[in-house]
C-alpha cells in the first residue's frame, strides 16, 4: 500500500525475514511517532495490526496499550475511537466484545466532545453485539462507572448509553438503569443536567409506557424548569419526542403544562428553541392541540420582544401553515397568522424580515389565487421595495411559487426595479446573487421581457469591475443559452460579446475570451466556426500577453466543438506561432494546447 | 526583569493549583504540596508545577501596532477530568491551556534496539507490540483553542460562565460571549461605541459572570458605575436591567473626582448575592439587591487623598487595582503602595494593613502589621505618606478559595501567606 510511510518499497526484500512482517512492524512502531500525522495513519490501518497480531495478542496486548494512549491528539483519538467500534472481528467475534470496554471507557472521558461523542458512538455500536448476558456482566458496570464517575466527562458519557442497554436487560437491572438516568437528570453539573435532557427523548422511546408517565415526565419537568436556560432550552426538543410517545388523552396534563411555560420563558434561548422547533411540536401535539393552544403560541413568538425568536418563529410561517389541519387551515392563517406576517414586514430588523421573505411566498399555493392576490401581493410588493438587499433577493429566489399561482406578470411591474437596484448594488456579493438567479428567471419571465428589460443588464455585468462578477456574468450568458437556444444567442448576445474584443481595456477583452469558453459548446458547432473562431484567431495577435495566452487556452477548450479539417488548417497554425511567442507564459499554454488532452490526435 | 513583573495572580477552583501571568508572556502555576507529618503547623507550600509561555509578542500588520504578550488575565475552568484547563489572555488573543499530567512511557519498537540501534528490517520473526512502563512523572501544558480577532480594543476582563460552556471577554468598548468550543466566532453582546468616537465619555474597565446564574454578568465602567445584564431578556444586552451608581458627595468633588472614581475591578462573592467594585481609593461592596448605594465600603489608603496631584503627574493614579474576597466572603482584600496590601474583615468591621517584601515576610515569620501615620506626628513603627513607594505596588492579589491561604504579586515577587494554625 502506497501510504505505509517511511517504508522503502523498492528495496529488495531478503528471504530469509519475513517480509510480510515489516510493513506491519513499521505501523506498529508508528502508532508512537512523533509525527501526528503517521500516527494517525496507523491508527487508521489498526484493523490491519489487528489482523496481523491474531485475535488473542490483539486483546492481551494491544489494547491494553491502546487503553492508555489516551494523551494523544484529539485527531488521534478521534480515529480511535471510530476504530475501536468496528473491531469485533478482530478480537475474536461477540463472544470477545468485551474486551473492547476499557479503551472505550478512557475515550469517554477526555475532554474534548468530539472525541467522547465518537467513544459513545462505537460503545452504542458494539452494545448491539454482546449477548445479554455480557450485557448485563460487563456493559451495564461500564454504563454504571462512566454514571457515578468522579469527573462530569464521564458523567455526560453515561447519558447516552442508557438507552442501548435498557431494553435488552433483566427488570432489576433496568430499575437500576431508572435510578441512574433521574440521578444524572438533577446532577450538580449543568453540563451533565444537558446532557441527561438532550438524551431524555431517545431514553423514553425505550421505557415501557407507565414508566415514561410516571419517570419521564416529572424529569422533563424538573429539566424544563431548571434554573439554567441552557438546560430548559434542551428539554423543548426532549418534549417533541415524549409528546409523540403519549396518547392523546395525557398529552393535555401530561405535556402541555411544561410546553406552555416553555413558548413564554423568560428566556429569549428558551423561546427561540420552542420557535425553532415548532413544525415538529405541531405534529407530535396533533391538530385539536394546535388549534386550541399553539395557535396562539406561535402569534406571540410572531410577536416576541426579541427579533432573534421572531425570526425563527417568521423561518416557520410557511411550515407551520402547510401543517394546519386542512378544514379551517384557511381560517385560522387569515383570522390568526396573516395579521402577524403583516406586521413582520416592517420589522425593524433585517434578520426578521429576511427569514419571513424566504417563506412567505410558499403561503400562496396555501392560500389560493384570490388570497394571494388580495392579501400576499401587497407584502410581496412591499418586501421587494425593503431597504434590505437579502429580503429582496429572498423574494425573487422565491418567485417559483407565486408564478405557479398567479404567474409572474402580476409582479412584473415591480419587480423590475427591483432586480435593477440590486444588480446595482454598492456590494459584489449583493450583485452576485441576483445574477444567480438570472436564469430562472428568464425562464420565469419569458424570451421577450428578458430582451426587452433585463438582456442590457446581463451584458453590464459583464465589465464589472469585480472579477467574481465577470465570471458570473458568463456563466449567466451560458445559462440563458441553455433556456432560450443558440438562435437567440446569435441575434442577441454573441455579438455584443464579440463586440467586445475590440475594447481598448485588455481585461474586458479577455471577457470575450472567457465568454466564447463558456459558450462554445452550447451555441454549437456552426456558430463558433463561423463567428467565434474568427475573433478568437484574431486576437492571437492582441499585444497583451494574457490575452495571447488566454486565447491558446480558449482554442483548446473550443477544440472539441471544432471540425477536424478546422483545427488542422486555422487553429494549429495559430498556436504554432504562438508556441514561438516572446512571452513564456504565452509559449506554455500554446504548447498545452497543442498537447492537450482533448485533442490528442488532430494536431500530431 | 520588566517581562518578570507578575501581572495577573490567580487559584483554581479547588485551591490546590495557583497560576501567575507576567509580562513576559509567561504562565507559572504552582501546586500545593501535601501536608507533612513532621510540620503539622503548615498547610504545605505552594512548589512550581508547570511553566510554559502562553503569548508571544505579535506584531498587527494591518493597523501597525505592537500586540505585547503581557498576561492580562488567566481563569480556570471548573475540572472536567484529571486535567486542567484554564484561559489566559493579553490585549487581543485568548487561548485555552491544557495542563495534564503523564507518568507512564511505551517502551519496545520492533525496528530498533533497547538502546536505539536500528534493527535488520529483513529479520523480523515477529511482532512486538508496544508495553507501558512508569516513569517520572511529566506535566505537560499545551494550547487547546485559540480564540483570536475578535477584540478591537484591548481586553481587559474574561470570565468563564457557570453554565461551563461559555466565557465572556470584555474590552474597552466591548463585551463578546463565546464558547468554549468554538473558536472562528462569538457573539457581541454589549457594544457601547459611540458612532462618533469624540463623543466617547465612558469606557468599560472589567466584567464578570455571576457565579451561580448563568444569564447574569456585569460589567463595571470608567465613571464608577456597574450595569448588570440579563442574557435573557434579549441577545444584546445594551440595555441593562441593574444600574449601580453612588451618588456623588458634591462637597469632596474635585479635578480628580472622575479619574479616582473609575473602578479598576468588579468581583461576584462566592454567594453571589453581593459585589465589590475597587476604585483608586476604596473598596465597595454591593449588594445586588440595592442599586442605589454600596453596603458597605472600606477606604483602602484615604491619606493619598492630599497626593492625588502628584499621582496624576506620575500616572499612578490610573493603576488597576484588582480585588478579591475570601472563601467565605467574610473578608476581602485589596492592594496598595510600597509593598502594601490591606485585609477588610466584614463582620468586624476591623481592617490590616500588611506588607509584602523580602524583609518583612521572612519564610514561616509572621506578618506584623504595618500604619500609615496620618497626623502631623508620627508614631514609632509608622511610615509616613511621604516616604511611601509608588513603584512598589500591589495590583493583583488571590485568595484561595476555601482556606486562609492568600497569593500577594508584588512587582515581580509572589509571596504566599497563611493564617497561623493554631
Amino acid at each position: 500500500s502506497p501510504s505505509w510511510s517511511g517504508l522503502n518499497t523498492n528495496r529488495k526484500m531478503r528471504a530469509d525475514g519475513d517480509d510480510s512482517l515489516y510493513p506491519i512492524a513499521v505501523l506498529i512502531d508508528e502508532l508512537r511517532n512523533e509525527d501526528v500525522q503517521l500516527r494517525l495513519n496507523s491508527i487508521k490501518k489498526l484493523s490491519t495490526i489487528a489482523l496481523a497480531l491474531g485475535v488473542e495478542r490483539t486483546r492481551t496486548e494491544l489494547l491494553p496499550f491502546l487503553t492508555d494512549t489516551i494523551y494523544d491528539e484529539d485527531e488521534v483519538l478521534l480515529a480511535l475511537a471510530e476504530q475501536l467500534g468496528n473491531f469485533t472481528m478482530l478480537v475474536g467475534g461477540p463472544e470477545y466484545v468485551h474486551c473492547l470496554l476499557p479503551p472505550l471507557e478512557s475515550l469517554a472521558t477526555v475532554e474534548e466532545t468530539v472525541v467522547r461523542d465518537k467513544a459513545v458512538e462505537s460503545l452504542r455500536k458494539i452494545s448491539q453485539e454482546h449477548s445479554p448476558v455480557d450485557l448485563e456482566v460487563h456493559f451495564e458496570p461500564l454504563v454504571k462507572r462512566l454514571a457515578s464517575g468522579d469527573w462530569f466527562t464521564s458523567r455526560t458519557s453515561a447519558c447516552g448509553l442508557f438507552s442501548v442497554c435498557y431494553p435488552r436487560v433483566s427488570s432489576t437491572v433496568k430499575a437500576e438503569i431508572r435510578q441512574h438516568f433521574r440521578t444524572l437528570c438533577s446532577d450538580d453539573t449543568p453540563m451533565v443536567r444537558r446532557a441527561a435532557a438532550s438524551k431524555l427523548g431517545e431514553f423514553a422511546k425505550v421505557l415501557e409506557l407507565d414508566y415514561v408517565k410516571s419517570d419521564i415526565i416529572s424529569l422533563f419537568t424538573a429539566l424544563a424548569s431548571d434554573e439554567q436556560d441552557s438546560v430548559r432550552l434542551l428539554a423543548v426538543e426532549a418534549c417533541v419526542s415524549i409528546a409523540t410517545l403519549l396518547p392523546q388523552e395525557d398529552l393535555e396534563t401530561l405535556v402541555m403544562p411544561t410546553l406552555r411555560q416553555a413558548a413564554e420563558d423568560k428566556s429569549w434561548r428558551v423561546r427561540y428553541m420552542v420557535a425553532d422547533k415548532f413544525s415538529e411540536l405541531q405534529k407530535a401535539v396533533g391538530p385539536e392541540i394546535t388549534k386550541n393552544d399553539l395557535v396562539p403560541a406561535f402569534q406571540n413568538l410572531l410577536k416576541d420582544c426579541e427579533a432573534e425568536v421572531r425570526a425563527a418563529a417568521a423561518n416557520k410561517v410557511k411550515e407551520f401553515c402547510e401543517n394546519l389541519p386542512e378544514d379551517n387551515r384557511e381560517q385560522i392563517i387569515m383570522t390568526h397568522i396573516l395579521p402577524c406576517v403583516k406586521e413582520l414586514v416592517s420589522d425593524t430588523n433585517q434578520h426578521v424580515k429576511s427569514a419571513l421573505a424566504s417563506v412567505i411566498m410558499g403561503l400562496s399555493t396555501i392560500l389560493g389565487k384570490d388570497n394571494t392576490i388580495e392579501h400576499l401581493l401587497p407584502l410581496f410588493l412591499a418586501q421587494l421595495k425593503d431597504e434590505c438587499p437579502e429580503v429582496r433577493l429572498n423574494i425573487i429566489s422565491n418567485l417559483d411559487c407565486v408564478n405557479e399561482v398567479i404567474g409572474i406578470r402580476q409582479l412584473s411591474q415591480s419587480l423590475l426595479p427591483a432586480i435593477v437596484e440590486l444588480a446595482e448594488d454598492a456590494k459584489w456579493r449583493v450583485r452576485l446573487a441576483i445574477i444567480e438567479y438570472m436564469p430562472l428567471l428568464a425562464g420565469q419571465l419569458g424570451v421577450e421581457f428578458f430582451d426587452e428589460k433585463l438582456n442590457t443588464l446581463c451584458m453590464a455585468w459583464l465589465i464589472d469591475h469585480v472579477y467574481a462578477i465577470r465570471e458570473a456574468a458568463t456563466c449567466n450568458l451560458m445559462k440563458l443559452v441553455e433556456k432560450f437556444g443558440a438562435d437567440w444567442a446569435q441575434n442577441t448576445i454573441v455579438p455584443k460579446v464579440l463586440g467586445m474584443a475590440n475594447d481598448p481595456n485588455y481585461l474586458h477583452r479577455m471577457t470575450t475570451l472567457f465568454c466564447i469558453n463558456a459558450l462554445s459548446d452550447v451555441c454549437g458547432r456552426d456558430i463558433t466556426t463561423k463567428q467565434m473562431l474568427p475573433v478568437v484567431l484574431k486576437m492571437s495577435e492582441d499585444q497583451v500577453a494574457n490575452v495571447r495566452f488566454n486565447v491558446a487556452k480558449s482554442l483548446q477548450k473550443i477544440g472539441p466543438v471544432l471540425e477536424k479539417i478546422t483545427l488542422q488548417n486555422q487553429v494549429k497554425p495559430v498556436l504554432d506561432k504562438l508556441a514561438t511567442d516572446k512571452d513564456m507564459d504565452v509559449k506554455y499554454f500554446a504548447h498545452e494546447a497543442l498537447s492537450g488532452e482533448c485533442l490528442p490526435y488532430e494536431y500530431s | 526583569m520588566v517581562s518578570d513583573i507578575i501581572s495577573t495572580v490567580e487559584f483554581n477552583y479547588s485551591g490546590e493549583l495557583l497560576a501567575t501571568g507576567d509580562k513576559g508572556g509567561r504562565v507559572v502555576i504552582f501546586q500545593h504540596e501535601q501536608e507533612s507529618k513532621n510540620r503539622p503547623h503548615l498547610r504545605g507550600e505552594y512548589n512550581v508545577y508547570s511553566t510554559f509561555q502562553s503569548h508571544e509578542p505579535e506584531f498587527d500588520y494591518l493597523k501597525s501596532l505592537e500586540i505585547e504578550e503581557k498576561i492580562n488575565k488567566i481563569r480556570w475552568l471548573q475540572q472536567q477530568n484529571a486535567a486542567h484547563f484554564l484561559l489566559s489572555t493579553n490585549d487581543k488573543t485568548i487561548k485555552l491551556w491544557k495542563i495534564s499530567e503523564r507518568d507512564k512511557r511505551a517502551e519496545g519498537y520492533n525496528l530498533k534496539d533497547e538502546d536505539g540501534r536500528l534493527r535488520d528490517p529483513f529479520r523480523i520473526t515477529s511482532l512486538r507490540v508496544p508495553v507501558l512502563m512508569p516513569m517520572d512523572l511529566m506535566v505537560e501544558a499545551s494550547p487547546r483553542r485559540i480564540f483570536a480577532n475578535a477584540h478591537t480594543y484591548h481586553i481587559n476582563s474574561i470570565s468563564v460562565n457557570s453554565d461551563h460552556e461559555t466565557y465572556l471577554s470584555a474590552d474597552d468598548l466591548r463585551i463578546n460571549l463565546w464558547h468554549l468550543e468554538i473558536t472562528d466566532r462569538s457573539f457581541n453582546i454589549v457594544d457601547i461605541k459611540p458612532a462618533n468616537m469624540e463623543e466617547l465619555t465612558e469606557v468599560i474597565t472589567a466584567a464578570e459572570c455571576h457565579p451561580h446564574q448563568c444569564n447574569v454578568f456585569v460589567y463595571s465602567s470608567s465613571k464608577g458605575t456597574i450595569r448588570l445584564c440579563d442574557m435573557r431578556a434579549g441577545a444584546l444586552c445594551d440595555r441593562h436591567s441593574k444600574f449601580f451608581e453612588e451618588p456623588e458627595d458634591p462637597s469632596s468633588r474635585s479635578f480628580f473626582s472622575e479619574i479616582i472614581s473609575s473602578i479598576s475591578d468588579v468581583k461576584f462573592s462566592h454567594s453571589g448575592r453581593y459585589m465589590m467594585t475597587r476604585d483608586y481609593l476604596s473598596v465597595k461592596v454591593w449588594d445586588l439587591n440595592m442599586e442605589n448605594r454600596p453596603v458597605e465600603t472600606y477606604q483602602v489608603h484615604e491619606y493619598l487623598r492630599s497626593k492625588l496631584c502628584s499621582l496624576y503627574e506620575n500616572d499612578c493614579i490610573f493603576d488597576k487595582f484588582e480585588c478579591c474576597w475570601n472563601g467565605s466572603d467574610s473578608a476581602i482584600m485589596t492592594g496598595s503602595y510600597n509593598n502594601f496590601f490591606r485585609m477588610f474583615d466584614r463582620n468586624t468591621r476591623r481592617d490590616i494593613t500588611l506588607e509584602a517584601s523580602r524583609e518583612s515576610s521572612k519564610p514561616r515569620a509572621t506578618l506584623k502589621p504595618r500604619k500609615v501615620s496620618t497626623g502631623g506626628k508620627r508614631k514609632k513603627d509608622e511610615i509616613s505618606v511621604d516616604s511611601l513607594d509608588f513603584n512598589k505596588k500591589i495590583l493583583h492579589t488571590a485568595w484561595h478559595p476555601k482556606d486562609n491561604v492568600i497569593a500577594v504579586a508584588a512587582t515581580n515577587n509572589l509571596y504566599i501567606f497563611q493564617d497561623k494554625i493554631n
